[in-house]
């Protein structure tokens, strides 16, 4: 063999162990006390509402959902070291990320349900509407993330994929896009063990998630996905190395969904055990943060019962103002294809409105 | 005035357009400082800056996501594919997401971005980059394709396409590249997309065509109106989604006939849909089928063999003659 030419290391980073004790005191984040409460109950708040949103679905009230359970961490934690003015851009599963950055609930709701008001995202929130083809929001936040840095704005962009998501073609694009014109973009992958029915293991031979930035030329740290400290740490260092023309991360988030892949007939007892189930459980990220917190007396059982119950109420309000939402007309879906309707679309809407045929 | 080749006019309409509006951003691979492969982009680095014209990765779903972003950003983009055959790489950027970005956000976000492109054959290329894929971008929903057959309307066809607030593809015949010059004026001038061109008048078969077709039709009527003294009317679409079925019924109603002429395969283009359109809107007027002159269903030609597969003007003179016989 000849001369090393490169070497590369993957940092592996967490803050809170299973017990919720702090194993990393450099890394441990500067955070308020209510910002560390706020970080709590939004994963309370994510945990309710995917169970809601399941329980919805079998009802028939909802349509399309992908359950984010055991992933709390993962996604409250990336949010929660974004600002309001960084862009979001989610894959299917990321609704939790959407809400907390503004996009609100009421408009997922009707995004689960197949209605066109579901991809109206407000004006001033910075939220791309959930990505259904893997990997196809990784090269348009390359985009994103070179518009702020063409504008001279110290925001980014963070965008989010799975484990099996990391295997597409515009994956590694859209991260070499990033690294070659060092855009403030953050690639946060959510490795929850499983793409459908498929282990991690037969993705890639790669050992971690985190070491495919090395292709790009882009630093790569894994993160235990089931701390949300640690989450949290490794974005806010992405975000500030982005900020400051550094370019992009790709953080591996190592965490599990305790749920099927989607409520649309996926069951995961045909491929994963009960045993690993058990393993993860015992990872929870609930339980480990919530144990952090009551120790330092900034948690309590009524506390968590507050903020359950308030959940529970938000989402029935949000319930109710999609049931509210007016019902989709065909002429709608051509109004809304270009800025002016071409005269064949024209005289489709004609067509349709039962003004003679073509 | 001046005397411009296509591919003059086009640089020339890009130049323009990178002077008015500080959002358009031109790049794609070898733009930059090569000023690309065909010289379209030539001197618009120099002039504009590494911001505004830039080389990208070797990666065509890379760049028209880039383009996607980008738009989301409010800049208004106009990548480029360096060959159209090398579409496939970004077809679910192109038909999956910038062509229904505006629907899928209920109008919160559009894509006004031009994919500029060369294609089309006669010019000996390796394989896969002379294809006639426009026909792919016909079923897209969201998506307008524009292809100029002269200078004149290169320029004015582009500089629309750039302002068009959604998304057009915007595909340029090598071969028209620098076949012929033309007088452009030097001033700002819109073509409106959606329209064609009737680019010779007749009254005894309607010839709709688009691309390199159009100058071979033109000879083949010229040639038609020596020979047999019938005049057929030439009609160049220029854009060819939406289709201009208005000019186009127009003519046929005057004629009573038509042929379609292009260079994709029978079942690629624009063909079909043009029929299909022609049928809808000017069956009463016909008193003959609708003829297609296109090349075999295969696959594109090996370059020694190109010529004896694309349509030429004997083929157009032969179904001109059949047409008029039926």
């Amino acid at each position: 063999m000849g001369k090393t030419v490169s070497e590369h290391a993957v940092p592996y980073v967490q803050v809170l162990d299973e017990n919720g004790k702090v194993t990393d005191k450099e890394l441990l984040p500067n955070l308020t006390d209510d910002q560390l409460r706020e970080m709590m109950k939004r994963m309370v708040f994510t945990r309710i509402l995917d169970q809601r949103a399941i329980k919805l679905t079998r009802q028939g009230r909802l349509g399309f959902y992908a359950p984010v359970a055991g992933q709390e961490a993962s996604m409250i934690g990336s949010e929660f070291a974004t600002d309001k003015e960084d862009f979001v851009v989610p894959g299917y599963r990321d609704l939790p990320q959407c809400v907390y950055h503004g996009y609100p609930l009421y408009k997922l709701f009707l995004y689960s349900r197949g209605h066109q008001e579901g991809g109206r995202v407000p004006d001033d929130v910075n939220v791309m509407m959930p990505q259904i083809i893997i990997g196809a929001q990784i090269v348009q936040t390359a985009g994103i993330a070179l518009g702020y840095k063409l504008k001279g704005e110290k925001r980014i962009a963070i965008t989010y994929t799975g484990d099996g998501g990391t295997s597409q073609g515009d994956f590694y694009e859209g991260m070499n896009f990033a690294g070659a014109y060092k855009a403030p973009a953050v690639f946060f992958v959510q490795n929850n063990q499983y793409a459908i029915s498929v282990p991690r293991e037969k993705q890639t031979a790669a050992e971690t998630l985190a070491q495919k930035a090395i292709a790009a030329g882009i630093p790569g740290v894994q993160v235990d996905g089931m701390d949300i400290l640690g989450v949290y740490a490794a974005v806010k260092q992405a975000a500030d190395r982005a900020r400051a023309g550094e370019g992009p991360t790709l953080i591996e988030a190592v965490t599990f969904r305790y749920g099927p892949h989607t409520m649309s007939g996926d069951d995961p007892t045909r491929y994963r055990t009960k045993e690993t189930e058990a393993t993860w459980e015992k990872r929870d990220p609930l339980v480990r943060f919530r144990t952090y917190l009551t120790e330092k007396g900034l948690w309590s059982d009524d506390e968590e019962q507050q903020v359950i119950e308030a959940a529970k109420d938000t989402i029935t309000e949000a319930l109710k103002q999609a049931d509210s939402a007016a019902k989709m007309k065909v002429e709608d879906l051509i109004d809304v294809m270009f800025e002016e309707p071409t005269t064949a679309l024209k005289r489709q809407r004609a067509e349709i409105n039962g003004e003679g045929a073509n | 005035m001046a005397q411009m080749t296509m591919i003059q006019a086009i640089t020339h309409a890009l130049d323009l357009e990178l002077a008015r509006d500080e959002k358009v951003l031109l790049f794609g691979e070898d733009v930059g400082n090569n000023g690309g492969v065909f010289r379209a982009t030539e001197g618009l680095q120099k002039k504009y800056g590494e911001d505004r014209v830039f080389d990208t990765p070797l990666a065509e779903s890379g760049i028209i996501g880039l383009a996607n972003g980008l738009a989301v950003q409010g800049f208004r983009p106009v990548p480029e594919i360096q060959f159209f055959g090398f579409v496939f790489e970004a077809f679910d950027q192109i038909a999956s997401q910038i062509a229904r970005l505006r629907y899928r956000s209920g109008g919160r976000f559009h894509a006004p971005v031009t994919i500029r492109s060369p294609f089309g054959g006669g010019v000996r290329t390796p394989e896969l980059h002379s294809d006639s894929l426009e026909g792919l971008f016909l079923q897209s929903p969201g998506i307008k394709v524009v292809i100029p057959s002269t200078p004149y309307d290169a320029k004015g066809l582009l500089l629309s396409a750039i302002r068009d607030n959604d998304p057009v593809i915007f595909l340029e015949h090598m071969r028209l590249y620098r076949s012929f010059r033309q007088e452009v004026p030097e001033e700002e001038y819109t073509i409106p997309l959606g329209k064609a061109n009737v680019v010779r008048e007749g009254k005894d078969v309607t010839i709709v065509t688009y691309g390199a077709m159009v100058g071979v039709s033109q000879k083949a009527a010229d040639q038609w109106a020596k020979d047999k003294g019938l005049q057929a009317e030439v009609i160049d679409l220029r854009t060819i989604s939406p289709i201009d079925i208005e000019t186009i019924a127009a003519s046929i109603q005057k004629t009573g006939r038509a042929i379609v002429v292009q260079e994709a395969q029978r079942s690629a283009g624009a063909g079909a849909e043009i029929v299909a359109q022609i049928n809808e809107q000017a069956i009463f007027h016909l008193e003959a089928p609708v003829l297609r002159v296109t090349p075999p269903d295969t696959v594109y030609p090996y370059g020694l063999i190109e010529d004896e597969w694309l349509p030429t003007q004997q083929s157009v003179l032969a179904a001109l003659n059949k047409v008029v016989s039926l």
